[in-house]
Parts: C-alpha cells; sequence; structure tokens
C-alpha cells in the first residue's frame, strides 16, 4: 500500500537538534524534529503529561525534552521515557535528497 | 568483537550496584555471571530491621528480582557458594562444582557476623541478625518463646531489640560498653535514648560480658549466664556484636589480604584481573559497614571495569541514623571530638532533644543529634563541604531551617507529618506516596525520588523535607551528596565544578569540543547539562564562544516565556520602573491589535503581555519598540527602585535614576540563575531591597550595598556586604559581585547558595578587599555584556532566528 506522502520542507530548514511545527487546520499540530546526525522524526505537537507543545523542548539524542514539565520523550515512538508513562502518536515520516515527507491520512 | 566474561562472586548490595553502575557505563562489554549463596536476589539488608518488625515484607524490600538479571543478560547463580578460585587457569568453582571462567572478577563477599566465642555458641535459638533467613528465624521465635537476648547494643542490635519486642517478647538487650551506640553516640544522647527504649520495655545490661549460653533441657539455648555470675532467661538469642570482612575464598586463592581484601584507590586487589567492593575490603586500612561508602566504591569499580580508568575512592563522611520508628536520631563524622576539637552543645533532657557539633579549625566535623534530626541533612552537607563557620557560628545550632516556607504549611520535620499530609505543593504528592515509592522501587538519592514521584521536581522549595524522608526510610544508604559532589547528570561522572574548571583551563569554546574532550557518554548530551554547559562556556570565553541557541530553554531561545498552552508572554523593559505616556500607548495598541488576552502588572515594576501567539512575537517587539524586559532568562531581570529623593520627602538619595543607571550597565548579562537587584532611596526601603541578589539602600552618606536575598521560595534576608560613598563605586561594586557570582556559581544556583557555599569572607576578600582584583572583575564584566544586544530588536530588524517564529504549512502532495 503507498502511503500519502507530503512535502513538507527541507531537512535546512529546520535547524539541527531542532524542530518545527507543522500547523493543521483539521488536526492536531504536529511537531517535526532534526537530530544532531540528521535524523527526521515527525510526532503529535502534545506531551502526553499536560499537553506541552514537544516542538518547543530541546533535542537530545533520540529524546525532546517537554519544556513544561522535563518529560522526556522518545522521538520515534512517541512514548514517555520511565519512569513516566505515557504517548504522543508519531506520524510516518521520510527523508529524500534532502526534503522531508510526512505521511498524513 | 568477543565480549569479555566478568563473574562475580557474591550478590549483596555493594555487588549488584557495582553491575548497575557498570551496565549504565557499557552495557555490552561483558558477559556477566553471579554467583550467590543466598537463594534470594538481591534486596536491601538495610530494611531487615521493618521487615522483622512487621513494617515491611520481604517482597517489599528486593532491589533487583530474579527477572532483572534475565533482562540484563545475566547468568546468575544463587544459593551457590563459591569455594576456590584458581587464578592460573581464571576459573571459580562453587560447592557443587558449577563453573565460571572470567577476564575480571569482582569479588564482593561482604561481611560475616561475628560470633562470640563463649560455650553454647551453637546452641538451636543463637541467631545473628544478617540475612533474610535470620529474620525468619526470629519471627518465628517471637511466635513461640518469651524471653530475647539480644547481645550488642550497637545499631543493629538495638534494632534487633526493637523489633523483637514489638513482635510481643520480653527483650534484654546485653552490651559490653559504658553506653548503647558506642560508636554512633556520645553518653548523654545515649542516656536519653535508653530511657525512651526502656519506656517502650525494653531492659538493658551494659558493662556485662557474656560467659557462657546454657542449654535447657530439650537441647535450646535457655539462659545467658555473664562473667560476674549473673544470668538472664533467653529462648534466643542475637548476637549483633559486629561484622567482619569475609575475605576466606580470597586469602585462600593467594590473594593479598590484611583484615580485609587489601585494595587499591582503583578497588584493585593485588591480583590486577581482580576487583573487589563492598563490607569484605579493606582499603587503606579501613573496612566500612556502611552502605552511602559501599555505593560510592561501586560507581569507582565499575568506571574501571569499564576501562574508564579516571576513578579513585576516596573516603567521606559517614552519616548514620537508627530506623527505630519514633526514635530520632543522627550522626555524622567525628562526632566524639577530642584534643583539638571544640563542642557546642544543646541539652534538653526533658523536652527530649539533644544536639552536639563538633568544630575543628573552624569548620565542622561532626554532628550528633538526639530528639531533632531535621537540620542532619544540613550539617552532614556542611561537614562535606568542609566550610568555614565562624561567620555563621552563632547560629549554628539554631540550623538552617533548611526547607522552604511555602507550599507544606511551614512543616519542617518530616518525622511528624502523617502519611496523606502534602509534601510537594506544586505537584501535589503527599508522604505516604514518596515513601511508598522509596520502599517499592528501591530508591537512594533525591533526584531517583523526584523522577518517580515527582515531589520537589518543580520549585526544589521541599528538597530538604524529601531528604529527611528519604533518610527516614533508608538511613545512611541515602545517598544526600551536595551540588559541589554530584555529578551534572547522566552523561558524565563530572560535577558542575570539574566541568567549569575544565572549561577554563582546557580553554574548550564549543559543547561538542567539552563532550569530546569530557568522554561524555552521550553523542549531544542532555536538557540538563547542555543549558549548564552553553552557559559555562559563553561566560568563561566572552566573544570567543558561540551561544547555541539549541542547548538554551525554549524561554531564552525565543526570548519570551512559555505558559501552560503554548502562547508565550511579552515583558518589555522599563528602565528602573519608569515608564512615559508614549510607552502605555503603545502598549494597549499592541495589546488590542494582536488580541491579547490579559495584561498585567508584574512584582518587577513592568508590564506583562500575557497569551501572545508565538508567530506574533517579532511582530509584537517590532510594534512595542522597547528593549527586551529579560523576564523569560537566566539572566539580568529587573531593577526595582522607589521614587528616592526627586520626590520623596523622605528620600535620602536618587534611586531610580541609581537603579536605571545599574540596569543600563548591566543590560544583557547572562547569569547562573536569574538575577533581581533594587534600590531604595532611604531606610525605609520601599524597593525591598533587602530580599533581592543585589541590593541597595540609599543612606544620607552614601549607599549600603547588600547581596545574596531572595523573596522567592525560601525567603532570605540579603546580608550586608559593604558601605560605599559614590554612584561610581555603587557600579564597580555590584558588577564585580555578579561577575564573581556569573563565574563561579553552579548553573542554577541562586546568589543566596553561592554565597553559603564560598561564605561571605571569601565574597569580601575578592570584592572588598583586593582592590585590583575588584576592577578587574568588574573589566570582565563590561567586556563580556560588550557583544550583547537587544535580543528583540535583533530578531524584528535583523532577522534572527527566523525559522523560531515561522510555522510550516503543507506546500505539494504527491502520491
Amino acid at each position: 500500500m503507498s502511503r500519502n506522502w507530503k512535502t513538507i520542507c527541507q531537512l535546512n530548514d529546520i535547524p539541527a537538534q531542532g524542530a518545527r511545527v507543522l500547523k493543521r487546520e483539521d488536526g492536531d499540530d504536529i511537531a517535526i524534529f532534526r537530530t544532531i546526525d540528521d535524523q527526521v522524526f515527525a510526532l503529535v505537537d502534545k506531551c502526553p503529561h499536560k499537553g506541552g507543545p514537544l516542538s518547543q523542548g530541546i533535542v537530545s539524542g533520540r529524546t525532546v525534552t517537554c519544556p513544561l514539565h522535563n518529560w522526556n520523550i522518545d522521538l520515534a515512538t512517541g512514548e514517555a521515557c520511565a519512569p513516566d508513562e505515557g504517548c504522543s502518536g508519531h506520524i510516518p515520516v521520510k527523508l529524500e535528497a534532502g526534503a522531508i515527507f510526512l505521511a498524513l491520512d | 568483537m568477543k565480549k569479555l566474561k566478568l563473574v562475580m562472586v557474591g550478590n549483596g548490595m555493594a555487588g549488584v550496584r557495582t553491575l548497575e553502575e557498570l551496565l549504565k557505563l557499557t552495557p555490552e562489554l561483558y558477559d556477566i555471571t553471579v554467583f550467590g549463596a543466598e537463594p534470594h536476589a538481591n534486596y536491601n539488608r538495610i530494611l531487615l530491621s521493618p521487615v522483622l518488625t512487621g513494617e515491611q515484607t520481604l517482597p517489599e524490600i528486593m532491589l533487583n528480582d530474579v527477572d532483572w538479571y534475565a533482562e540484563h543478560g545475566i547468568t546468575l547463580h544463587l544459593g551457590k557458594e563459591v569455594v576456590e578460585i584458581d587464578r592460573g587457569r581464571r576459573i571459580v568453582r562453587a560447592a557443587d562444582g558449577t563453573e565460571a571462567e572470567y577476564d575480571r572478577l569482582l569479588l564482593a563477599t561482604g561481611s560475616n557476623p561475628f560470633i562470640l566465642p563463649v560455650p553454647g555458641k551453637e546452641l538451636d535459638g543463637v541467631v545473628t541478625f544478617r540475612d533474610i533467613h535470620d529474620v525468619n528465624t526470629m519471627i518465628d521465635a517471637a511466635a513461640n518463646h518469651r524471653h530475647a537476648v539480644v547481645i550488642g547494643g550497637g545499631l543493629l542490635g538495638l534494632e534487633a531489640a526493637n523489633g523483637l519486642s514489638v513482635r510481643g517478647m520480653k527483650v534484654t538487650v546485653v552490651h559490653l560498653g559504658e553506653w548503647l551506640l558506642d560508636r554512633q553516640l556520645d553518653r548523654t544522647a545515649a542516656a536519653m535514648l535508653q530511657d525512651t527504649l526502656q519506656e517502650r520495655g525494653l531492659s538493658f545490661l551494659l558493662q556485662k560480658q557474656t560467659a557462657e549460653l546454657v542449654a535447657g533441657s530439650n537441647g535450646r539455648v535457655a539462659s545467658v549466664r555473664f562473667k560476674d555470675g549473673d544470668e538472664v532467661p533467653a529462648d534466643l538469642v542475637v548476637m549483633a556484636v559486629g561484622i567482619r570482612p569475609n575475605f576466606n575464598l580470597a586469602e585462600q586463592s593467594g590473594i593479598y589480604c590484611d583484615r580485609g581484601i587489601v585494595v587499591n584507590d582503583f578497588m584493585q586487589t593485588f591480583d590486577p584481573r581482580v576487583y573487589a567492593v563492598g563490607e569484605c575490603v579493606s582499603h587503606r586500612g579501613v573496612s566500612y559497614g556502611l552502605v552511602a561508602p559501599l555505593f560510592d566504591m561501586a560507581k569507582v569499580v565499575a568506571n574501571h571495569l569499564a576501562n574508564f580508568g579516571i576513578a579513585r575512592y576516596v573516603p567521606a563522611a559517614t552519616s548514620t541514623k537508627l530506623k527505630v520508628t519514633g526514635v530520632d536520631l543522627f550522626s555524622a563524622g567525628n562526632f566524639m571530638g577530642g584534643d583539638g576539637h571544640e563542642e557546642i552543645t544543646l541539652s534538653d533532657p526533658v523536652g527530649g532533644i539533644y544536639k552536639k557539633l563538633i568544630v575543628k579549625d573552624d569548620k565542622l566535623v561532626g554532628a550528633c543529634l538526639y530528639g531533632d534530626t531535621a537540620d542532619g541533612g544540613w550539617y552532614f552537607r556542611l561537614i562535606r563541604e568542609g566550610h568555614a563557620i565562624h561567620e555563621m557560628r552563632e547560629q549554628l545550632m539554631l540550623g538552617e531551617g533548611a526547607i522552604g516556607d511555602t507550599g507544606h504549611q511551614g512543616q519542617n520535620r518530616a518525622m511528624g507529618m502523617s502519611d496523606d499530609a502534602e509534601v510537594c505543593g506544586c505537584n501535589g504528592v503527599c508522604k505516604g506516596s514518596i515513601v511508598k515509592a522509596i520502599q517499592e522501587k528501591g530508591l537512594f538519592t533525591v533526584d531517583e525520588v523526584k523522577k518517580h514521584t515527582k515531589a520537589a521536581s518543580s520549585c526544589g522549595s521541599c528538597t530538604g523535607l524529601v531528604e529527611q524522608i528519604l533518610i527516614n526510610c533508608v538511613g545512611g544508604a541515602a545517598d544526600v551528596k551536595p551540588k559541589s559532589e554530584k555529578a551534572i547528570c547522566g552523561c558524565t561522572d563530572l560535577n558542575h565544578g570539574q566541568v567549569r574548571q575544565a572549561i577554563r583551563e582546557r580553554h574548550l569554546t564549543s559543547l561538542a569540543d567539552t563532550f569530546t574532550a569530557l568522554d561524555w557518554r552521550s553523542v549531544d548530551g542532555c536538557s540538563s547539562c547542555r543549558p549548564a554547559i552553553n552557559y559555562y562556556l559563553i561566560s568563561s570565553w566572552p566573544g570567543e564562544a558561540k551561544d547555541d541557541p539549541q542547548s538554551r530553554f525554549i524561554n531564552e531561545r525565543v526570548h519570551a516565556n512559555i505558559q501552560k498552552d503554548g502562547t508565550y508572554s511579552v515583558i518589555p523593559r522599563m528602565w528602573g520602573g519608569v515608564t512615559n505616556p508614549s510607552e502605555l500607548r503603545r502598549i494597549a495598541d499592541v495589546a488590542d491589535k494582536y488580541d491579547i488576552p490579559m495584561v498585567k502588572v508584574t512584582g518587577g515594576q513592568r508590564i506583562d503581555l500575557l497569551g501572545v501567539k508565538k508567530e506574533d512575537l517579532p511582530k509584537v517587539w517590532a510594534d512595542l519598540n522597547m528593549p527586551s524586559g529579560h523576564a523569560y532568562g537566566k539572566s539580568l531581570r529587573t531593577v526595582k527602585t522607589c521614587v528616592g529623593s526627586e520626590f520623596c520627602r523622605f528620600g535620602t538619595q536618587d534611586s531610580t535614576q541609581m537603579g536605571i543607571d545599574l540596569e543600563k550597565d548591566l543590560f544583557g548579562m547572562w547569569s547562573p540563575a536569574k538575577v533581581k537587584l533594587a534600590v531604595s532611596g532611604c531606610p525605609r526601603n520601599c524597593a525591598e531591597s533587602g530580599i533581592k541578589d543585589v541590593g541597595i539602600i540609599g543612606v544620607d552618606s552614601g549607599w549600603e550595598l547588600y547581596i545574596g536575598g531572595n523573596g522567592g521560595i525560601k525567603t532570605e534576608v540579603a546580608e550586608f556586604l559593604c558601605k560605599v560613598k559614590t554612584h561610581d563605586e555603587v557600579m564597580v561594586y555590584s558588577g564585580a559581585f555578579l561577575q564573581l557570582y556569573r563565574e563561579e556559581a553552579f548553573y542554577l544556583e541562586r546568589t543566596v547558595h553561592y554565597l553559603h557555599r564560598v561564605g561571605m569572607e571569601y565574597i569580601k576578600q575578592r570584592v572588598l578587599e583586593d582592590e585590583v582584583g575588584r576592577n578587574e572583575l568588574y573589566a570582565r564584566l563590561k567586556f563580556a555584556l560588550s557583544f550583547e544586544q537587544d535580543p528583540w530588536a535583533e530578531r524584528t530588524k535583523g532577522g534572527v532566528a527566523r525559522h523560531e517564529f515561522a510555522p510550516l504549512s503543507i506546500e505539494t502532495v504527491t502520491a
């Protein structure tokens, strides 16, 4: 099954160890992260704890730290790191020829 | 690469802690095999006392169950005692013939309880108090017998006696020494303790030497006979007269032992492949039985096993706590004193309070507290940090008042709090939840408690209470190291001071260089260490180290303060709290234009626009056309002023202008934590200078400078630094102190905590007495500030960090 990939931006539009927000009219905002080694991840921009905007957090390794209460969220799965529990949905993302695509359904 | 084989002999707290530390450092280096003589996995031996009293159960005190070993791929041999080490072939052999090869061997054989060499010591009903088997034997005896005798009036003996008494036995404690707990308490405190325990039904026989354990007709012990001929009935005898390092196996294998397995500072034995850790070792001629030093050793061994090779074991002062419910007792360091030691004592026998502090060479070296141990943690920190105390000597006995004033109804003693009392007012965590987490999850540090319960993880005002609860639950195993000794975060073993020093001495100017040079365990740090190191870099090498926005907390990255709904607050700077109609009109217009839901006057004499959308920030700043108020940063916040001599009929100095000048002089100053100033024009002090990081009070003949005040979590009154005559002196002295703070404080350390750590005398020496040094400090501050511009102007006019404020949108659609 082919996914409905949508071009979002170029890799260089996102700072390394940073994130950008994709605003959507018809759904939650999506945070797109770029790690120090140029891996790209996408999560629903809501911390499972109190809904904090994860896109505003500090990105280190493969986690982001929520700016509101310092929960650490795994970028690949959206799962909160132990001992916290909860999950932000993650969105399939791919990087091709310097462009970032999201599978939005 | 083929994995190395690590074999550990012994399966107790020190050994398993070593494995935990090792797995944190290098999870893949070793195939690990563990031999344990007991049939149980790793449990918290310190909590055997509450199991005996029935306050806890065995499952509650397990630290690592068998699943833990399986999850980490560790081969676990339970109930198998190792009887031989063949060092030539590098094989260990258990009594049942099980063998394991090793590349490295870790001996963690612990200690054995000392058995008095008296006739009858092998009788039925004679036990020690060391492991789960002993506890079960004691519980059985309590159910079926009446008289118990505990030999030994030390910590373990008293806990055993208390437990058996709670279980209904009539208990006599026999002690050779002149007073109870003679290794933990002085005579006065011990007498108070004895009174309390006697009221609870325990009996004591002091200075009695056991001669023989006498058997009854059924072959079970029936009484204890003493050297002086006296005899007491005993259906159960508990020997708690101390422990001896268990080094038989090592000695038989030809490893050098001397009342313990002899190790160097790296915890290595005379055979370089063999390490030892825990109660079985003899380090510089000393063996340890308390958990805190054993855990320190575990860190050192793990570091070397992981091939890091940089850790050394250095003995530190230890503290102890008796785990008898309702008896509050704490001792630390050298509490007995002696030649060249001074004693400060407070004694209230009727109120049941006794405190003794031991001072040597102007430093606190020991403390013995009975009845009120609220300040135990503080005294312990002072002992460990070795501060000069003469400045606080008069107040020393009164304690720190370490606990914040807010959020927990003024409670400052954890002991007296009920389980449903709120400890953490930020996150609504009650005492019972904290105790439960400590016991169920096996927590030993305040940081772990923070992670699991969220208590003390927000404002931190209840940290002292949490520390007390931790000490009450796990006693001496509580890791209550001061921040100056703690690692910055899990990415490194180095503490703040060491990292700062390395950045300065090795001229490190970027985060990447720092991580490489200091062997960081993570590629790019974490949200704890990155902001700290970024600050250390830019404050050590202004103009040279480049600020890393991605290592700053969001507020400092976007120069506004994030709110719970993801909007931001905007506080423009109003120099000295002075504004004018034109600014107020612009603020009003901006509030209307951007639908700003709330406009509020702050405590720092300026105006807050709350609820601004992130994408509107640059436009809001442009329309305001005022500089950033830095109300979001670890930086100069406000300089609060009173009206002063220009208008006020009492004013002696122009405090308003002084405030404006200071604020302009310090504009853009990043600091370890937020910095607030105030200037009052007369001693009525309407600007509240007494609770500011730097507070200035104008008097007729000049200006008084106060430092280290704080109006927040814990109200701290600023301390007098000096009095100066001129406007320029106010600038230089204030600036020099703030630069010293910027250069030396740890990240997130407020001026008050820095001041307490280094002492007022030191600050006076650097800022007052050393004129050249003072001017250099001020010059360095001015140099650092010369690189700072208004961050709002940079972002509205210069287009800096545009990507931060523009959201993405979907551009094209592909199949």
